[in-house]
């Protein structure tokens, strides 16, 4: 069976877990942005920890399906219709064939991940059906009129009691492994100010504005293996939290790392929206 | 900072120092590129439990640690004298026409000829990837004939050039813009997602440039 996607809305991707294991050759991980909603989608249409399912940025999806199949839509808060019938959010729910799901413009948050049981069964590329925005590696990005393939059904859609979703609230940071280059006090003062996300973001990284992170060392740093959720401070001191499409290595000094569980966040935020930072754990 | 002293050093004072990088990171700083992938294939090598082990230019960023106190065993058991991994030698035919070459000439006192002939003599290894998949840092240039970036990176750089900017020499793998000083272009494939491995000058990778 297929999916033939109508519209693909502002930026739709196929992401599994992603790639791990080849960043030592400059491929970047990519994956999900928001891991836990990708998490549940796939749960809740019955699907594997692998499958591969859409990310939809900004909304305004619409595909249609050959034959029936469960399909669950997660994350950004938007509306999911059927044939113009409102559906539920964080839910399985039926596609019949020939029918048309819709998804609105988000309303709170930015990406919402449709999942759709047996998986979209596109061909991986080196392990994986992720698309990385950086190098283009991966499956081709979904435009108006691709078809996908979707996979053999593994199990039966999860009826009632999805697990709840993760509340946002601060980010919370550990010490990065340049955080000597900003003086002893520089986690604190991440933390006391507000960042707004800046209009440039994307699933290479978070752009931030605000009070300029200040180096006391001001020598070039030699390239250097870079995380999932560091924060890299260019000259400029605006800090950049690197997402799933990061370059694997970067030459500006990271000051600290969001924790991972903290991380979808970042994948939800949109530009104009405030962050806050908070040390621990 | 931690600082791991890796046994009974022998040549004198090598050490690793481990600066801590979020929950289920560490960046392990050497002295040195060839220590940092001496380093990294010596991680490699002991099986430790790691999701990537990415080498920089004097530092092996080892993240996903399943077992940090068995990382550090390994870690101390590093010797930084056992010398160079000698990895495969890869070698790349170039027509030496870069926009830069004459550049590059008047830099290290020499004729174009004389640029080709000392890039040709040099062993370059593969130190470590990144900018894009398949692109790799090549160390081996001598501190004496390192050549700044271009103030302003061209838009475009065609897949296969040749360049240098510092000591370092790349190839670039796919089309791109970029700063480095370009001396010639190759007709290899540098990067094929269709190939195991991807990248044909994955780090540890020695390189010899052959003038055709």
């Amino acid at each position: 069976m297929v999916l033939t996607v109508v519209r693909a809305g502002p930026l739709t991707l196929v992401q599994d877990r992603g790639r791990t294991g080849l960043a030592h050759l400059g491929v970047p991980r990519a994956g999900p942005l928001d891991r836990p909603a990708a998490e549940l989608a796939n749960r809740l249409v019955g699907n594997g920890p692998d499958a591969a399912l859409l990310e939809v940025t900004g909304g305004g999806l619409e595909l249609v399906s050959d034959a029936g199949v469960w399909v669950a839509v997660t994350g950004a808060e938007v509306e999911v219709d059927v044939d113009g019938a409102g559906r539920g959010l964080h839910r399985a729910e039926r596609l019949p064939a020939g029918s048309l799901l819709r998804l609105g413009a988000p309303v709170r948050g930015l990406r919402s991940f449709v999942a759709v049981a047996g998986g979209v069964d596109v061909p991986a590329v080196l392990g994986s059906r992720s698309t990385d925005t950086l190098a283009w590696v991966g499956p081709p990005r979904v435009l108006d009129g691709a078809t996908l393939p979707v996979g053999v059904p593994q199990g039966p859609p999860e009826a009632v009691d999805a697990p709840r979703l993760p509340r946002p609230g601060r980010l919370r940071v550990r010490p990065g492994p340049r955080a000597d280059w900003f003086g002893s006090d520089a986690l604190r003062r991440l933390c006391q100010a507000a960042y707004v996300v800046g209009a440039d973001s994307n699933r290479v990284g978070l752009r931030l504005e605000g009070p300029a992170l200040e180096r006391v060392r001001t020598e070039e740093l030699p390239s250097e293996g870079v995380v999932l959720g560091a924060v890299q401070v260019p000259p400029n001191g605006q800090p950049v939290v690197f997402l799933a499409d990061h370059p694997p290595t970067g030459g500006y000094p990271v000051l600290a790392v969001v924790h991972p569980d903290d991380l979808w966040q970042c994948g939800q935020a949109r530009p104009g929206e405030t962050l806050r930072f908070v040390t621990g754990a | 900072m931690t600082t791991l002293p890796t046994g009974p050093a022998i040549g004198g004072g090598a050490e690793v120092e481990l600066r801590p990088c979020g929950r289920d990171a560490v960046l392990a700083e050497v002295a040195d590129s060839a220590a940092a992938r001496s380093l990294a294939a010596h991680v490699r090598a002991s099986g430790v439990a790691v999701t990537e082990v990415v080498p920089g230019a004097r530092t092996v960023l080892l993240d996903g640690v399943g077992d940090r106190e068995r990382l550090d065993g390994v870690l101390r058991s590093w010797r930084p004298d056992v010398g160079e991994i000698a990895g495969e030698l890869v070698e790349v035919p170039v027509v030496y026409d870069g926009a830069d070459l004459a550049d590059v000439a008047a830099r290290w006192g020499t004729d174009e000829e004389g640029v080709v002939a000392r890039h040709t003599a040099t062993e370059f290894v593969s130190a470590f990837c990144g900018f894009a998949p398949g692109f790799a840092y090549l160390a081996g240039l001598p501190e004496a004939d390192a050549v700044p970036r271009l103030a302003s990176p061209r838009p475009r750089v065609p897949a296969g050039a040749v360049a240098l900017a510092g000591t370092w020499c790349g190839v670039y793998p796919s089309a791109s813009p970029g700063g480095w000083r370009l001396l010639g272009r190759t007709d290899l494939v540098l990067w094929d997602p269709d190939r195991d491995p991807p990248a044909l000058l994955a780090p540890g990778t020695r390189v010899r440039f052959r003038a055709v």
